[in-house]
């Protein structure tokens, strides 16, 4: 998902099995964890890097969106648009702080980002090439991320699951917002359909990706749901995903790019085509289509905008001192 | 690695439409307090959600610590008393 793949830490030797245990069944009994209480160092070290991934996550995404801004087709989709940009980057906020109850800085999270140690989601290397894309981004990204999201809200950490309360409530505006581009261009003409048509062939497989890879290789699964840092599994919520969202295909009328997509009476839900996972893996390594620009596009505004935290922060402190000089 | 000029972080309080109390809502990093409210107005109240905002630096609060969670609550326990409910009125005394 926005966390896909976030490697975890089980307990230590040194962590006391008394504490341990305890600790343990606060999160069976539904507790919250907050900051300053007991944690192993494997639950603190898990979700600082699954936090920050997807606060990561929430940032570079503006990137593919934010592409479009300047050109949307009109005044009241551009408007749209931007608030739905501003929104990621309160995500973003939400996440970052809710990681730095854990004893890690946003600085320090962000110099992980643009150095490589950590990672954000895959679905965001890849490029929006026309307005179309905007449309497919919101329905089947946001969507995704919905679908993760929600369950989220339940998590054991007390921030994080504040932050995704607090996301949520916004996500499903993004999601109405795209299928609502998709709506008008599949009752455009047919060149409109056609860019609709094209943006889900492009978008399908990454959306998939976006849950993480098959549960028999998600190495990283057992502990983290046993901590209730991830409450389902990568393949339980990507099934829920495409169930949801062929009805949604077929009433715009677009065909989903998978020939073998079939309804499984007997399971209740769709057979469908895994994505390529050889292309997952080269992605989340940072070699998708606009990985490099992603992070240079990052490590310039991080760079270029140094001069004014510093101004801010030095202004800051001369007006304290002049303040404290005049008492 | 950690810059010391890292800005300060924040604790925001939004008081909703409604008259209810400010409610903390979540943190932020800002230079000082002017623009942490600046800044907490477009994290936090996008969507109209407060009318008031306070700024809190983070260092300020004093908080209970969770270890003692027992001898601080633990004597409200046994005090049922306290809650209306405790009391069986019989239903002739009309409301109350
Ligand atoms: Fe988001
Ligand atoms: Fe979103
Ligand atoms: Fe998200």
């Amino acid at each position: 998902m926005y966390a896909q793949m976030v490697k975890s830490e089980g307990p230590k030797d040194q962590d006391d099995p008394t504490k341990l245990a305890e600790f343990q069944a606060r999160i069976d009994a539904g507790e919250k964890i907050e900051p300053k209480d007991w944690m192993p160092e494997g639950y603190r070290k898990t979700l600082i890097r699954q936090i920050g991934q997807h606060a990561h996550s929430e940032i570079v995404g503006q990137l593919p969106e934010g592409n479009w801004i300047t050109r949307a087709p009109t005044l009241e989709r551009k408007a749209i648009l931007l608030a739905k940009v501003q929104d990621e980057a309160g995500h973003g906020l939400y996440l970052y702080c809710a990681a730095e109850t854990l004893g890690v800085s946003r600085d320090e999270m962000t110099e992980m980002l643009l150095d490589g140690r950590m990672k954000y989601s895959s679905i965001f290397a890849y490029p929006t090439l026309t307005w179309a894309d905007m449309g497919a981004v919101g329905w089947l990204v946001d969507g995704a991320a919905i679908m993760n999201q929600v369950p989220l809200q339940r998590t054991s950490f007390g921030p994080y699951s504040r932050a995704m309360i607090r996301v949520c409530k916004e996500e499903s505006f993004h999601q109405r917002q795209g299928f609502d581009i998709m709506m008008k261009m599949c009752a455009g003409s047919p060149a409109q359909k056609q860019m609709a048509q094209d943006a889900l062939n492009r978008f399908w497989y990454p959306a998939l990706m976006m849950f993480g890879p098959s549960d028999k290789d998600s190495v990283h699964s057992s502990q983290s749901m046993a901590w209730k840092i991830k409450m389902n599994t990568n393949d339980e919520l990507r099934q829920k995903f495409v169930d949801q969202t062929v009805p949604q295909a077929e009433y715009l009328g677009l065909t989903v790019p998978d020939d073998t997509l079939a309804w499984n009476e007997e399971k209740g839900g769709y057979d469908f085509a895994e994505p390529d996972w050889d292309e997952f893996f080269e992605v989340l390594k940072g070699n998708g289509p606009c990985s490099v620009d992603r992070i240079a596009t990052r490590k310039k505004a991080w760079d270029d905008g140094a001069w004014v935290r510093d101004g801010l922060m030095a202004h800051a402190e001369k007006a304290r001192a002049a303040k404290v000089a005049a008492e | 690695m950690t810059d010391k000029r890292e800005w300060p972080l924040w604790e925001i309080f939004i008081r909703g439409q409604h008259g209810a109390s400010h409610r903390h809502v979540g943190s932020l990093h800002a230079p000082d307090a002017e623009m942490a409210i600046l800044n907490a107005r477009d994290v936090y109240t996008r969507r109209k959600e407060g009318v008031s905002i306070w700024a809190v630096p983070a260092n300020a609060i004093a908080a209970s610590s969770p270890s003692k969670k027992g001898p601080m609550y633990d004597p409200a326990e046994d005090k049922a008393y306290r809650h209306p409910t405790f009391f069986d009125i019989p239903k002739d005394v009309g409301p109350m």
